[in-house]
């Protein structure tokens, strides 16, 4: 339906994993982390929808489908480890947890 | 076409960019809400708008909120109120406001201009994604199921035994 080729939406697919694997690079907060990993998924799932809908195939919708399935289990079991550290070591910061306890 | 797509992927782009640099986690949010909103238009400008649909409803409706809890869980205390004031002020929210006008003059004039069922003839239905879903796909479908519920047990265990550790705290 666009006829715009499909490199310009796999290229927007790509500068947004980019951005979302910088932000889990550069970003030490982890609630900013979750973010970055959700928009790495997003973008994942924005190049299954634009390949699919680049070939007229339902395949694409259904791999966003299973996508959003996994971000969903991901991030609950995310959010929870989050409060977890929080709780634990009163703080978001990730280097806290830099040494292991053994 | 083209006309549409490029500004809602800038948009998109933007928006992303500014989660990633912002210092506050709910500024971030909006601006990821955003993106995800941005991403959706972009699902319907390609002849998917049951993944569109389910971008609104599930990544910015379901899953942002879980953040939103968590961050408001892990923002309670005495400055609470002193922040709020410190964060509701024009600065802070025209970034989002003015991204969200844009997408919701491209999504009008979509809206106005386009069908998408007739427009190329190439979208993908709910119906051919359902048909699809169940049929050669369904063994994922219960793999999905599986993982759904795998992490609404960690989640819960998780979050049971940080409250469990509170109240044993508070009580201590």
């Amino acid at each position: 339906m666009l006829s715009l080729p499909l490199f310009h939406t796999m290229a927007l697919a790509g500068v947004l994993f980019v951005l979302g694997l910088i932000g889990v690079l550069v970003r030490r907060n982890l609630i900013f982390m979750l973010m970055s990993i959700e928009i790495m998924l997003n973008a994942a799932g924005l190049a299954f929808v634009a390949a699919g809908a680049r070939w007229g195939a339902p395949d694409g919708q259904i791999m966003f489908l299973f996508i959003v399935a996994m971000a969903a289990a991901e991030v609950s079991v995310g959010l929870a480890l989050v409060l977890q550290f929080y709780h634990r070591l009163k703080t978001l910061d990730t280097h806290a947890a830099g040494t292991l306890r053994g | 076409m083209e006309i549409v797509f490029y500004p809602v992927a800038a948009v998109a782009v933007i928006a992303t960019l500014m989660v990633i640099v912002q210092t506050n986690p709910v500024h971030a949010l909006l601006y990821l809400i955003v993106s995800l909103l941005a991403v959706a238009l972009i699902f319907y400008l390609l002849g998917a708008p049951f993944a569109a649909a389910l971008e609104v409803i599930l990544y910015a409706g379901a899953i942002l909120v879980l953040f939103v809890f968590v961050i408001m869980m892990l923002n309670v205390g005495a400055d609470t109120i002193a922040a709020e004031h410190r964060l509701f002020h024009t600065g802070i929210w025209t970034g989002p406001l003015v991204l969200g006008v844009v997408l919701l003059a491209e999504l009008v004039y979509v809206l106005m201009t386009v069908d998408v069922r007739t427009a190329g003839g190439a979208a993908v239905e709910a119906k051919a994604v359902a048909v699809a879903l169940f049929g050669p796909y369904l063994l994922g479908v219960e793999l999905a199921s599986l993982l759904l519920l795998a992490g609404l047990v960690g989640a819960h265990h998780l979050g049971r035994g940080w409250n469990l550790d509170r109240s044993a705290g508070g009580g201590a």
